[in-house]
């Protein structure tokens, strides 16, 4: 079946099976790795990706689901002006270790963020519930979140030179 | 990673149109909305649909908005739509507190009510809050709709009375004055499925009695996820501590749990105990008007 | 090499970029290509022609493999080769050793051992394909009576496991001992108070986010073969691919890229890696295999299960007199645990943990069931997860018996600093330590008195007539480890005949940027910063023009690798001396360049002086240059500026640290709240505070995942209960607390830096505190975690149920 997937604001289109799923499709068909899966019933949350700007599981979401719509994956995150706040703020506050969890974390992060701008802890908790992290203990993560809440956009100029 | 069997994949714009492609494609076809039971299904290859209908496209079907007496919601709406529902909230709160420990937020943001509705698992929240608020599913097909009670809705586990070629459109509850409601819900770990689960509504009342009660039960074997005998019990009588108990024990000794990892027979036995006690309380609170 | 530089002053120098010169909060290295999506990990491979293959397994726990027809398989379009027991057998290939001196079943040939065993291995186009045709290869099995609960592995007619070991009539497969068992009955018969205990640690996974996987692709032209793969211990595996299959091992190279997560899941060779070798040789093209998340949890390194029982004597004034300890341990159909040859039982045998007194004994019993192999994983530094949980649950009991507040109990019997080093009763030597500092400092932090004082409110309240029924039953929980890692001293410690010293390489180039090359592999713990600051540290380059190379053994020199908190006792004593090797040699080139005697020169933040002549100095940078110039250099002083290092480690290093855990229980229903939790770490110096923390924060959470949800149980058929993350439930952030740390600092006395190791120290030392404050909430003294709301309400009726079974 052909269609047509808004990927990080690029036009991306070609013939796939109907059960391929989403996040093979950005993995594989057009080699966007940073996608990550880790269950296969979407427990973990590795493989989310921002679906007209939600968060959805993208193990658990055909290809042929996302036809039309728009895409975002952690590819798509920094600009050319820099990182996105939530990506600076991960940085700041060691909120990844191995990065396996990392891009569908900070994109449920970045659509929190989208909707309310101004999280307290509770709130942020309970949006990266369904992210699964095994080396954070997810405390930094609340604070990369809250770092990001508090340097919107325009003041992250550049990340640290490494 | 798993993934699933070939299958036929169609697309439907309009509710014609999917009961039309489900009669093209036959027995072997399904729906598919948000596909967070039925995908995990298909990848373990235990389900194996021929034809997948798929239906997001049908958005004229994501709503919630009063319809005369009613509340009327759309199958389509996303859990994440029903959380933050403000109709919902103003009338009834069970539908909140029950969202915020359906699964987890990402998957509430693709889950939808007839999804889940037709999904039928035993343990599933929304089932349960229906048959306490004692809601009406919608049931469209090529012939027209008809108008099915929620307690009459579910047949068995992961079946109900929708039909080859049908699909549930709506699901409407009434809405009700002097009234509270509450879930209540214990589980391993935030997203897991409910070890048990109870939710009530109570309406007083001038006098304090109860004048009517919704009882839903989930995850613990309750007949169409509820214990109407309970219910009758409560009817009528000022809600006492001694009624609630009485209650309570009656819905313990009428369900049926299975024994799994989540837990024995006796202790979800005496959850539904607390558990129903607890949405009786918050209910009739918040039928007080108190901040419970 | 005992020399113990202070990081104290390199805080406060910082480098062009801002980053401390050594050690200090750091932000990592590895962030900028993790935050892009950039990370390359093993699924991410893509190679040309590339097939996937997929692996059938078994849906029995045990049971004899009548046949396997792979014909409609084979036909199937797509399907490249299907590969079986029977080819391997052919290939000599159907067995590999384990790292415990057993054998085990690439491919099951005679039989199947437990749920989730491998059968056959489909290669295809594209992993859709192999997935398909995994359904059309036809097994016919003759099911066999599964040997499910240890405690009846040794019954006389229990079904025999292993008939394909000659002569096997039974399950048994080891029994180690340590300590001295005469002394403990001595002490245990002049003791005024004996508390005897049963437990389990339930099997539990360490389950990565990233599951284990690898591409092989053997070039027939050249002869080489190349594999990436999930591993921690990319020379080691080399090494055994070399032994097991007979490639020459120079035509090995295997690369571990980035890896997501490992918690010793990664440490051991699962048969998924050995047939995308064979099915590359077999195929002639690259061949990727990457499990599923069920079959990481059903066949990969479980950790755990062990079944102890414990009991403690001592004084009516609480003074410990002796610890003895039976263990039961589950190793599954086949023994797969990787440890030290020496010890069969890990290091458990530091079971006598951070407490004063001279008697102890353990025994270790191993069984063979119909369950999956493994054993030693999940943090848990070579059994010192269960060791730890053991002492600190039964000083609880102790407390218990004796109604002795828990914290005063520990305080009386914690060894005390004059102590150091200190030979244990079982024979371990602890390097360092201020145990009751540490314990103080958590208790302060906590505060302790205080949250006592509110307990003792809440229950009154409780009592009184009337009270809420639910409110919350509050629980105080304690617990102090010693931790040994950094395996380890080469003369007592090898992995199959490998002996466990590290080696590693710097290099500084002509223009003062280095490039140090090691042996082990970060899964995450931050390496390429961590070994920058530790050279940074010594030499005075700034940690940005320091790369760390890793993970690929034709470009780094040969070590064990990264597990048992090894990386920065070992390896990061490696880079140290390496570093001050390169910082000597930069002296002798620094007296040719100044002119004058490496007597005249004077060490200062990256550059030699001489000495009352501060302006007559050279920068390592420029002492880089003149290394590899014209400049004469004396007799017999070659030019360039590396050092290449084996570091064999005189002793393992002793991290401790103190851990108080709050509760709430909810009485009505069982379920458990963290509250709160405190933990005091120990480990020496930190290099990168921010990362050490962020290591103790993955721990603690690990702690109450293993509490509180955490656990593989398996029904009376040997199916596995805990298969999927559905039913293999991970802590989410909702669970954590926000973490409340504290430290303090007691340097290695034999460690180039003082460093101790910190990867482990928290899943080590955190289940113990959360199960004794749960246990505190409910007045009960032992129950067996996870502390599930249906396993905390069974214990408080009495009824407690077996977390290693089906419930029922």
């Amino acid at each position: 079946m052909r269609i047509s997937v808004r990927v990080n604001g690029d036009e991306a289109s070609g013939d796939v099976e109907p059960r391929l799923l989403l996040v093979h499709y950005l993995r594989q068909t057009l080699g966007l790795t940073g996608t990550h899966w880790g269950c296969d019933t979407s427990n973990c949350g590795a493989c989310t990706v921002l679906l007209d700007g939600v968060p959805v599981k993208s193990c658990t979401v055909l290809a042929v689901m996302a036809d039309g719509h728009a895409v975002t994956t952690v590819e798509g995150l920094a600009t050319s002006d820099g990182l996105d706040p939530v990506q600076e703020g991960f940085m700041q506050e060691h909120g990844l270790q191995c990065g396996f969890c990392t891009p569908g974390m900070m994109l449920t992060a970045r659509a929190l963020l989208d909707r309310d701008p101004d999280p307290d802890e509770a709130t942020i908790r309970e949006a990266i519930s369904g992210n699964l992290c095994r080396c954070t203990g997810y405390e930094n993560i609340v604070r990369a979140i809250r770092w990001a809440a508090g340097h919107p956009a325009a003041e992250v100029a550049k990340e640290a030179s490494l | 990673m798993q993934v699933p069997a070939p299958f036929e994949y169609a697309r439907a714009s309009t509710v014609d149109e999917a009961i039309e492609l489900l009669g093209r494609h036959g027995a072997g076809a399904r729906l598919v909305a948000g596909g967070h039971s039925l995908l995990p299904m298909m990848k373990l290859r235990l389900a194996r649909p021929d034809a997948l209908v798929d239906i997001n496209g049908l958005s004229d079907l994501d709503y919630i908005r009063v319809d005369g007496d009613e509340i009327a919601i759309g199958a389509m709406t996303r859990h994440a739509g029903v959380l933050g529902s403000a109709v919902l909230a103003e009338h009834y709160r069970i539908f909140a507190e029950a969202e915020r420990v359906i699964a987890d937020p990402i998957v509430r943001n693709r889950g939808t009510v007839g999804g889940s509705l037709c999904q039928a698992d035993p343990a599933e929240d929304l089932s349960a809050v229906f048959a306490a608020l004692r809601g009406t599913a919608v049931v469209r097909s090529a012939s027209g709709s008809r108008t099915v009670a929620l307690r009459e809705f579910h047949t068995g586990p992961y079946e109900t009375v929708v039909g080859e070629g049908e699909i549930l459109v709506e699901v409407r509850v009434p809405i009700r004055t002097h009234l509270g409601s509450a879930y209540e819900k214990v589980e391993r770990r935030a997203g897991d499925w409910a070890i048990a689960a109870a939710g009530a509504f109570v309406q007083l009342d001038d006098a304090g009695a109860v004048r009517d009660v919704g009882l839903g039960l989930a995850a613990v074997g309750a007949e169409h996820y509820t214990c109407e005998e309970a219910e009758d019990l409560l009817r009528g009588r000022p809600l006492s501590d001694e009624a609630i108990a009485e209650a309570a024990a009656l819905c313990a000794q009428r369900c049926q749990p299975q024994a799994d990892q989540r837990g024995p027979v006796d202790y979800k036995r005496h959850l539904v105990g607390v558990l129903v006690g607890r949405a009786l309380r918050r209910s009739a609170g918040r039928a007080r008007g108190e901040e419970v | 090499m005992t020399t113990t530089e202070r990081p104290a002053d390199s805080d406060d120098l910082r480098s062009p970029a801002g980053n401390p010169l050594g050690f200090g909060r750091m932000l990592r290295k590895e962030d900028a290509r993790f935050l892009r999506g950039h990370g390359r990990y093993v699924d991410d491979v893509v190679l040309p022609g590339m097939l996937h293959g997929a692996i059938l397994r078994s849906p029995y726990a045990h049971a004899r493999i009548l046949s396997v027809d792979t014909t409609a398989a084979d036909a199937h379009p797509g399907v490249k080769a299907v590969i079986t027991g029977k080819t391997l057998e052919g290939l000599n290939l159907a067995w590999m050793p384990t790292l415990s001196g057993d054998v085990t079943a690439v491919l099951a040939t005679d039989k199947v051992r437990f749920q989730g065993q491998e059968v056959a291995f489909v290669i295809a186009d594209d992993e859709y394909t192999a997935r398909d045709a995994l359904e059309l290869v036809d097994v016919e099995y003759e099911p066999l009576p599964a040997v499910v609960d240890a405690r009846h592995a040794l019954d006389p007619d229990a079904p025999v496991i292993r008939d394909d070991l000659d002569g096997r009539t039974d399950n048994h497969i080891y029994d180690w001992e340590a300590g001295d068992a005469e002394a403990c009955e001595a002490a245990f018969a002049r003791a005024d108070v004996v508390v005897a205990e049963d437990m389990i640690y339930p099997r539990v996974h360490p389950a990565p986010m990233e599951t284990c996987g690898s591409v092989a692709y053997m070039d027939k032209v050249t002869g080489k073969l190349t594999v990436w793969t999930t591993t921690q211990a990319p020379h080691a595996h080399r090494t055994v691919y070399a032994l097991v299959a007979g490639l020459p091992e120079h035509k090995i190279q295997i690369i571990s890229p980035d890896i997501g997560g490992g918690f010793g899941n990664k440490v051991g060779i699962y048969p998924g890696y050995v047939l995308s070798i064979v099915g590359s040789i077999v195929t002639g093209a690259p061949v990727k295999w990457m499990e599923d998340r069920s079959e990481n949890l059903m066949s990969t390194s479980f950790a755990r299960d062990y079944h102890m029982h414990g009991e403690i004597a001592a004084t009516k004034d609480g003074k410990i007199l002796a610890l003895r300890v039976n263990v039961l341990a589950d190793h599954g159909a086949f023994n797969g645990v990787a440890q030290p040859t020496k010890f069969p039982a890990g290091f458990f045998h530091v079971f006598t943990g951070s407490y004063d007194y001279p008697a102890a004994h353990c025994k270790v019993t191993a069984v063979y069931t119909n369950k999956a192999l493994g054993g030693v994983a999940y943090a848990c530094s070579f059994r010192i997860t269960e060791a730890v949980y053991l002492v600190e649950r039964m000083v609880d009991c102790l407390a218990f018996e004796l109604k002795m507040d828990p914290a005063e109990l520990r305080m009386k019997n914690l060894l005390r600093p004059e102590q150091f080093p200190y030979t244990s009763p079982t024979g371990w030597v602890y390097d360092s330590g201020d145990y009751p500092r540490a314990l103080a400092e958590a208790m302060r932090i906590a505060g302790y008195d205080e949250l006592r004082k509110e307990q003792a409110e809440r229950r009154a309240a409780a009592a009184r007539p009337g009270a809420d029924p639910s409110a919350p039953l509050m629980g105080i929980g304690l617990s102090f480890f010693t931790e040994a890692v950094g395996a380890g001293p080469r003369k007592h410690m090898d992995i199959l005949g490998l002996g466990m010293a590290d080696g590693c390489e710097l290099r500084l180039h002509p223009t003062g940027k280095a490039q140090l090359r090691l042996s082990v592999q970060t899964q995450g713990q931050g390496h390429e910063t961590t070994f920058a600051q530790i050279v940074s540290h010594v030499i005075g380059i700034p940690p940005e023009d320091i790369e760390v190379l890793h993970g690929d053994t034709d470009n780094t020199p040969f070590g064990l690798g990264t597990y048992g908190s090894r990386s920065t006792p070992v390896s990061g004593a490696a880079a140290a001396v390496a570093a001050q090797r390169v910082k000597e040699k930069a002296r002798i080139v620094a007296a040719a360049a100044l002119e004058c005697s490496v007597e005249d020169l004077e060490w200062e933040h990256g550059r030699w002086y001489v000495r009352g002549d501060p302006e007559s100095a050279k920068t390592m940078a420029e002492l880089a240059m003149a290394a590899h110039s014209a400049l004469e250099l004396p007799e017999g002083v070659e030019g360039h500026l590396d050092a290449s290092v084996v570091y064999d480690p005189p002793n393992l290093t002793y991290p401790f640290g103190a851990y108080i855990c709050v509760v709430d229980v909810d009485p009505q229903t069982g379920a458990v709240k963290v509250r709160r939790f405190i933990a005091v770490d120990d480990c020496g110096p930190r290099i990168n505070p921010m990362i050490v923390e962020g290591q103790v924060h993955g721990g603690l959470a690990d702690g109450v995942g293993m509490a509180l949800m955490e656990v593989i149980a398996f029904d009376s058929d040997g199916n596995n209960l805990g298969g999927s993350f559905m039913d293999y439930l991970l802590p989410t952030s909702m669970e954590c607390p926000s973490w409340e740390l504290g430290m303090t600092v007691t340097p290695s006395p034999h460690h180039p830096i003082g460093v101790k190791g910190v990867g482990e120290s928290a899943t080590v030392g955190s289940p113990a505190a959360v199960v004794n404050a749960v246990l505190d909430a409910l007045g009960l003294r032992h129950a067996d975690m996870p502390f599930t709301p249906a396993m905390t309400w069974r214990a408080m009726q009495g009824r407690p149920m077996r977390p290693d079974l089906a419930i029922e």
